[in-house]
């Protein structure tokens, strides 16, 4: 009979029942009252597994509405697998609008890439995050890294960027390069490569970072400043792209994807698809770029 | 009353359990335990009263279980207190109890004003990072982001406790006992400390190099003209480093004065008992 009565009823509104939803939000609102500090939520069970993308789905499905534009994105492509299958999900469970174009959609949730083109104040970027904790690497007790993020020690996250300086002779360690958010706490920005880093820094849009496994919502508001962590004598740079074009469009300037072909010759490609779809169309759409310091 | 004191230490006391009256009186020496007869609590330090006079070394001496530790520990803020105040020269003139601040300002002496020596060097670096990693953290949390700096700086300390440059770029775990000790001292005076505690720094180590580890203290000592605490149980190391010692038994001071009078003329039975089992 519990069985009868469980099938008698199609899911609510975007998959997660209200209450949940109002937790979520409430726990978003507060994220973005503290910028960088990480909100605890419930993250309720989700029908993928927790760690495959359930923050960014959590908080998408509780922002989502009938009259909102979606865009998934995964590593730059709204084509790969795990993108077509979330677009799909939350179409499914919202009767929301999907989209390719960046510039058209209000909803964007994206991994481990944050879009070329700017985004407005009409738009929210969602990213799904595996590790929200920055001090993780140097403290392995939750208990103590929060006491660390409260009495913003964070000598321990300098060390080891002074380490990779020492070991590699650059400050970059791969993605996620650590944040200071507004002043105060140090994040990670998921890990979105360094290309990314300054497109969050004053931005217009609102940046939600979900992480369902670890079960934390951080958030960079709006016209927040966002500066990556640098020495005085060793700087922050972004990847650099020299001499490099797009194999495609023929342009450069955006972060690009090496592709390796059967004989082992590469060639470049633009990593965001649609900004490569769009330059190939017509003019460059608005970008963000930094330059490197001397 | 002399008041140039640098670091005034006022009725310091450490219980593990129950707090309860009473508790002080019925522990100590003339009771040979420190455990309370009546709620089983240990009183780790026992009403401990001191001055520390800039540029002096102070030693503290006792066997394992007296509350040397302890004391240093409580000191280094590793521990909470029961009881007692705190006075420290470099903040507020002295004029507040360190164990009154908030955590923050806490950290901020530790930091800035105390360098730590611990017996295990486990306790006092990390070995995930390299030793000149370790010694750039203690500048870090003074906030020189100068890598530059921090370089030289952490080269120069190396230098003067004698640790080879070219392994700065290794990590501690590679190192011998010895090594890693003076690492260890390395960090604690990277700021240039006003006061530096040492507990048991030469523990553990073989006879030459504990020679070199007290040559070593002794030699930053006169070049920096630091205040060092420095605990141990090796009657050979307090009459080498000190000039003030005092004798702890059971987390209370039975006997404090110069450090040759105690070797010499010790007074109390139990500083007699230490001084005659000197090997």
């Amino acid at each position: 009979m519990i069985e009868d009565l469980k099938f008698q009823h199609s899911f609510n509104y975007a998959y997660i029942d209200e209450f949940t939803k109002k937790e979520i939000r409430r726990k978003t609102l507060k994220a973005v009252c503290i910028p960088g500090y990480q909100v605890p939520y419930s993250s309720p069970e989700m029908p993928i597994s927790r760690g495959w993308g359930t923050g960014g789905l959590h908080l998408t499905l509780s922002l989502v509405g009938p009259d909102d534009v979606l865009k998934v994105i995964d590593q730059g492509s709204d084509a790969s697998v795990n993108a077509c299958n979330l677009r799909l999900f939350i179409k499914e469970m919202s009767n929301c609008a999907v989209t390719y174009d960046t510039a058209e959609a209000t909803l964007i949730q994206t991994r481990h890439r944050v879009p070329e083109e700017i985004l407005t104040e009409k738009q929210i970027l969602v990213l799904q995050v595996p590790q929200p904790e920055v001090l993780r690497g140097v403290e392995r007790h939750e208990a103590k890294t929060r006491i660390m993020h409260g009495e913003a020690d964070y000598a321990k996250i300098w060390v080891t960027l002074y380490e990779a300086y020492v070991r590699s002779g650059t400050l970059r360690n791969g993605a996620g390069h650590p944040i200071m958010v507004n002043g105060r706490y140090v994040a990670t920005p998921s890990p979105i490569p360094s290309w990314d880093v300054p497109n969050l820094n004053m931005a217009r849009c609102l940046y939600l970072f979900g992480a369902g496994r670890e079960k934390r919502i951080h958030c960079i508001p709006p016209f927040t400043c966002v500066e990556p962590l640098e020495f005085e004598d060793i700087r922050f740079k972004v990847e650099e792209f020299v001499g490099v074009r797009c194999a495609t469009s023929g342009h450069d300037k955006a972060f690009m994807d090496q592709v390796y072909a059967d004989d082992l010759s590469s060639s470049y490609v633009i990593n965001d698809s649609n900004f490569l779809d769009k330059l190939r169309k017509g003019p460059r759409p608005p970008q963000k770029l930094f330059t490197n310091p001397e | 009353m002399n008041n140039n004191w640098l670091l005034r230490v006022r009725n310091l006391t450490k219980i593990y359990g129950e707090a309860t009256p009473g508790v002080l009186e019925r522990t100590g020496p003339k009771f040979d335990t420190n455990i309370c007869s009546k709620t089983g609590a240990v009183v780790a330090v026992n009403n401990i009263s001191f001055d520390l006079y800039p540029g002096e070394v102070l030693g503290v001496v006792g066997e394992s279980g007296s509350g040397k530790s302890t004391l240093v520990q409580m000191l280094y803020f590793d521990q909470e207190v029961t009881a007692g105040e705190v006075n420290f020269k470099p903040v507020e003139e002295g004029n507040v109890n360190l164990f009154e601040l908030s955590n923050q300002k806490k950290r901020y002496i530790r930091n800035h004003l105390m360098g730590m020596v611990y017996q295990n060097p486990r306790d006092g670096l990390n070995f995930r990072f390299t030793s000149g990693g370790n010694i750039a953290e203690k500048l870090l949390m003074a906030n020189v982001f100068h890598v530059g700096k921090i370089r030289i700086r952490g080269a120069d300390l190396l230098t003067k406790t004698e640790v080879p440059i070219q392994r700065m770029d290794e990590s501690p775990a590679r190192f011998s006992g010895g090594m890693q000790q003076r690492v260890q001292i390395a960090k604690a005076i990277a700021n240039k400390p006003p006061l530096l505690l040492l507990d048991e720094v030469t523990s553990g180590l073989d006879v030459s190099v504990q020679a070199k580890v007290l040559d070593l203290i002794r030699g930053l000592q006169q070049d920096l003209g630091v205040s060092m605490i420095v605990v141990s149980h090796d009657l050979g190391v307090i009459r080498m480093l000190t000039d003030r010692t005092m004798v702890l038994k059971h987390g209370q001071i039975v006997e404090q004065g110069l450090t040759d009078q105690i070797l010499q003329d010790p007074q109390h039975g139990y500083t007699q008992l230490l001084v005659s089992s000197l090997l």
